[in-house]
This record gives structure tokens, sequence and C-alpha cells, in this order.
């Protein structure tokens, strides 16, 4: 399959104070076309920053790339200027974003917003432009398209608002569409509907999607494959049966472990103890041994390296590396 | 009102009555009891401004030696200076002038502000410190101190009064609106914008300024009412306009000598001015209540 998207040890820093806070420490995926990748973790591990490395979307930040390769169709984009990296976002790539209530601009209506995209990236006219954005708000199943454009967003639910989010991202066709959490702030019905929407339009156009998200009841439902990302690094990456059927790093198996499942009668939750480490101050060896139920000695000292299993199978763990048996397996 | 109809200016097709906020506005500025009757008074004031020569009952130039110094009579609403020119007339033909140069001063003040504090907030870094240090310099003036010392510079007249008042109306208005970017750059929407592929210059016009229209709406009206003083004192200090031109500020000063003779020389511009900059500072205070969110009681 033909890679659309490969990020290749990509480290991200912040400069606080003249120091250097390294967030990600060398990620590593890639995603072909056509294909959903979830990508998932928990708060604070990187998962929001990867994606937004690879827009190169620092805000007023002093978020920088400070090592690896980003290639998007075949180029790199951690050497693409600002000017050129403004061409390939929302046209080649678009995103979406986890608060729908806050991402659509209050003052503008709803059909202005959607013209912004058409307008800087695709040549139509006015008139082609604004039938469009009815067409394109027609396929995200938005009802009444031709009123909804002169309102504004304060006046649309929150899924309607996500469909119009869903709706500006695909308007130009983008071949990677990059999901940040994009159900996480609505009720549960609207996330089915959502994530059927959005499946449904992946489908149709052969897009790739990016999912991040932290549901894997979500990651189940949409993917085709997934990176498991920890402190900074993914972990793990398979697809999604393999995933499920058999993890092979401590920490999927911990995330697997702590959804609870129906039928299952239980006091307490399982979960994984401990926290995410501090960027500031991490640990020595794997950034999960202090957590980890497996840890050996060797993984308190040094961190292990990815290692391939074959069937675009990889996992980052010495248990994998040792060829050691897990007892507990 | 005018600012607030080109935000919405992706008119509709369909009519809808549902909501519209220029209705909105409308229905919450009637509740301003004050204001609304200070709003009533300006509109009337900018209509006499462009008609006033017109509507002049009498020449607002023409000497009549015969007639100096008059009270309030029937055929002189305001009585007559030292040349007996009447003074009704005067002030009618005068609104345009004090009206036009504060106008003019405060929206150039204004535009230069709003770009300076746009990209002051937006870009941050150098460029912030370096506009927020130069403003820094300007509020150490006192701000009429400062337009004498620009119109000392340029020479007396009222091209260079508007020059003056407008720049010491540029660092307080590029605060205000830097305030307001600081906040709006920080939205998800604008990561949104930028994430489709917005520049720099749309998302801080398309996205950003209008965050920063409502109070900024409410400063305008406010610095006008200011700016009318300004121009008048420079006009008083002889500075601004030339003394047989009828603008408020000069009548002012002419009037002075017959402070103890013929008070109403001096009472009738100073009025005018008076009830004029009281106006402003009404509405601008209800436009507040009725903009901000914060205030709002709903």
């Amino acid at each position: 399959m033909e890679k659309l998207l490969q990020v290749n040890e990509l480290e991200t820093q912040f400069t606080k104070d003249k120091e250097k806070l390294k967030i990600l420490r060398g990620v590593s995926f890639h995603i072909n076309k056509g294909e959903v990748l979830g990508l998932v973790g928990e708060s604070g591990c990187g998962k929001s920053l990867t994606s937004l490395s690879i827009m190169k979307l620092f805000k007023g930040t002093s978020g920088e790339i400070s090592g690896g390769s980003i290639s998007f169709k075949g180029e790199d984009l951690t050497h693409k200027s600002e000017r050129e990296m403004r061409k390939i976002r929302g046209k080649q790539m678009a995103m979406i974003f986890q608060e729908p209530m806050t991402s659509l601009n209050p003052v503008m209506k709803i059909g202005e917003q959607l013209l912004e995209p058409i307008r800087l990236h695709l040549a139509l006219n006015e008139k082609q432009a604004k039938e469009h954005v009815i067409f394109i708000l027609k396929k995200v199943g938005i009802p009444r398209a031709e009123e909804i454009v002169y309102e504004f967003p304060h006046q649309l639910s929150g899924g309607m608002r996500q469909r119009i989010m869903i709706a500006m991202a695909m308007s130009c066709n983008p071949q990677l569409l990059i999901a940040d959490e994009p159900t996480t702030a609505l009720d549960v019905t609207i996330q089915a509907q959502i994530l059927e929407l959005m499946k449904q339009l992946q489908r149709e156009e052969g897009m790739s999607v990016l999912l991040i998200t932290h549901d894997l009841g979500v990651v189940a439902e949409m993917c085709d494959r997934v990176a498991v990302m920890y402190a900074g690094r993914v972990v793990e990456e398979a697809n999604v049966f393999d995933l499920f059927e058999s993890p092979k790093h401590p920490y999927t198996k911990g995330l697997i472990g702590s959804v609870p499942k129906i039928g299952q009668r239980k006091d307490k939750l399982t979960s994984i103890k401990g926290n995410v480490p501090d960027p500031s101050n991490m640990p020595k060896g794997c950034k999960f041994a202090p957590r980890c139920t497996e840890a050996m000695a060797i993984c308190l000292e040094e961190e292990p390296n990815p290692t391939d299993l074959g069937n675009g199978r990889m996992c980052s763990c010495w248990m994998i590396e040792e060829g050691r048996k897990n007892v507990y397996a | 009102m005018e600012i607030i109809k080109e935000v919405n200016a992706y008119t509709p097709v369909i009519p809808k009555k549902k909501y519209s906020p220029v209705k909105e506005f409308f229905k919450n500025w009637k509740k301003q009891k004050m204001a609304f009757g200070a709003s009533i008074f300006i509109l009337l004031l900018i209509i006499i401004a462009i008609i006033g020569p017109y509507i002049a009952p009498y020449d607002p130039y023409e000497p009549d030696y015969n007639t100096t110094l008059q009270g309030p009579s029937n055929e002189h609403w305001a009585g007559t200076d030292e040349y007996g020119r009447d003074i009704f007339s005067r002030l009618l033909v005068g609104a345009r002038i004090s009206l036009g140069v504060s106008f003019l001063a405060v929206f150039l003040g204004a535009a230069g502000g709003i770009l300076l504090g746009l990209m002051s907030g937006y870009f941050g870094g150098w460029l912030d410190r370096l506009i927020m240090r130069g403003s820094d310099v300007m509020f150490a003036f006192p701000d009429l101190l400062l337009a004498i010392a620009i119109v000392a510079i340029l020479g007396p007249g009222l091209t260079n009064v508007v020059i003056a008042v407008s720049v010491f109306s540029i660092p307080s208005f590029a605060r205000l609106v830097r305030g307001s970017t600081l906040e709006g750059k920080e939205t998800v929407f604008v990561e949104a914008a930028k994430s489709m592929g917005a520049s720099h210059r749309r998302i801080m016009f398309k996205h950003i300024f209008p965050e920063t229209l409502g109070s900024l709406i409410v400063f305008i009206t406010m610095r006008i009412g200011t700016a009318i003083l300004a121009a008048s004192s420079l006009s008083f200090l002889g500075l601004g306009a030339s003394p047989e031109t009828p603008d408020w500020g000069a009548m002012l000063s002419l009037g002075r000598d017959y402070l103890g003779t013929a008070s109403h020389v001096v009472m009738m511009p100073g009025l005018a001015i008076f009830l004029t900059v009281l106006a402003f500072n009404l509405v601008g205070d209800g436009l507040r209540d009725v903009l901000d969110p914060k205030t709002k009681n709903e």
C-alpha cells in the first residue's frame, strides 16, 4: 500500500526560561492512503501535539520541531515555510477540533465561514463557491442547508456544529483529515452519528484519517490501524484486530484492560496505577517502567527500541526485544 | 451601528425573523433611557453639522455693528458677539467644524491604533515590545501638552489639530486593541482558521478584529467627546481654527474679554461643547452596558 504520511523520529520541543523541554521524543508512524489510523494514549502523552506538529501549527508558543521528519506525499514538511504550509493546510490536510462549541467564529455566519477555505484554495467564482457550500453541507447531513448558511454558530447544537466543522474540513477534498478527539465533547448518541458520518465520508472520498482519541470504543469502530502513544513516543503500532486480540505492550494491555465490560460485575474499575511522567522529569530507561507490572531490571536502565514484529506490527518493549516470555500472558 | 451591520455583511436571501443582532441591539438600546436620549441629540447634531449653513438665520461671518454684544432675544436666539454676528448661526455652522475635526481625528487615531494594536498583540515579540514602549512614551505626556507640541511643530490650523488629536489617540487605541487581540488569538476558532490555511492578515482582520469591536465602539464614542474638548482647547489657545471661523473653541476664546459684560458670548459656545461632550459620554456608557456581555443581565 502507498504511504500518504510517514512520520519519522519526530521530536518537538518547547523552550521555557531558556530550558528546552522535549515533549515528542521520536514519534514514528505512517498512514497509508485511504486508511484510518487511530492515535491513542492518555492525556498529556503528546497526541494532540503530534497532530499540531504535522500541521506545523504552534500558535504563538515556543514550540518547534527539533528533529525527525514528516513526509507527506513524499515531501518533507519540516522544511516547508509558513507560506508553503498555508497552501497545504485546508487544501491537502484539514483538521477537526475537539470543541465544536468554540471552533467556529461566533460573529461570522456559517456560510461565510464555510466559504473561507473554499475561497482560499479552490478556483471557484462566488456563485460556484456558494453552491459548493450548500453541496458540502448536504453531504454532511445538514437539514435545510440553504437556511443554515445565514445563521450564527450559537443557533446550532453541538452535533450540528461538529458537522459544520467536518464540512469545512472536507470542503477542499483533503487527502488527510486530522480529527483531534472529534466526539469527546458530544453526547453519546450524537457521537455515534458523527463517527458514522466520518466513516462514510472517508470511504466515499478515499481519504486518510488520523483519528486522535482516548476512547478505545471509538478506535474499535473507526480505525484500520492503531498507534499507541506513551510519554511522547509511539510504543505500539498494529492493525486494530491484532491490537485488541493480542496487545503486546504492557501499556496497551493496561489500556484495554481498563475498559469496563458490560455484563461484568465489578466493585472497582481497573486502572493503570500512577500518572504520565512529567516531561521535565522523565525517568531513566523505559518511561512506562515505573508503572509497569512486568518491569525488569533493564527496563529501569535503558529505553527499549521499536521491534518489528511483521505484518505491520511494531512494539517497543524489552519483553519483546529480549525475547523473554511474558509469564502472565 | 454601522459597524455592526458590516459584521453581518452576508445579507440573507430568505428574510429571517428569528434572530437579528441589529434588532436585538435596538431592543436593548431603547432600555438605556439616558443614552437613548443622548444618541438622539447626537443624531440631531450630525444633521445640523450637515445642513447647518443652509438653515442658519444669519450669515455667520457678516458683522453688524448696530447689534454688538446683544443678549439672547427673539431676533438673535443666542445673542450677538462683539462684531454683532448672530451666535446661534455661528453655533450651527460651527457644529460642522467641531464634529468634523473630532470625528476625523478619532477615526484616524482609531485606524492607526487598531493596526498597531492588532500587530502588537498578534505577532508579539520585539514588534510588541517596540509598539508598547512607544505608546508608553506617548502616555508619559499629558494629552493636551502633546497636542500643543505637535501643533507648535506643524503650525496652527485645523488640519494640524486633526493630526495632533489623532496622534495622541493612537496609543490608547493600540493598547485596547492589543488586549482584545491577545485574548482573541488564543481562541479555538482562530486555530481552526489557521488549520484551514488562512493567512495572518486574514486571521487578524476577519477573525480577531470583530472580537475587539464591542469595546472599540464604546471607546471610540467616549474618545469623540475627548477629541471635541481637545480640539476646542487648541482653538481656544489660538492654535486651531483662525479666530474669525465659527469654531466653538475659537468663539469661546473671543468671548473671554466680555465675560463680565456679555457672558452669553462665552456661555453659548461653552454650553454647546458641554452638551455635546456629555452626550457622547452618555452614549458611550450606554453602549458599554448594551455591548458588553458581562454586564448584560439576562
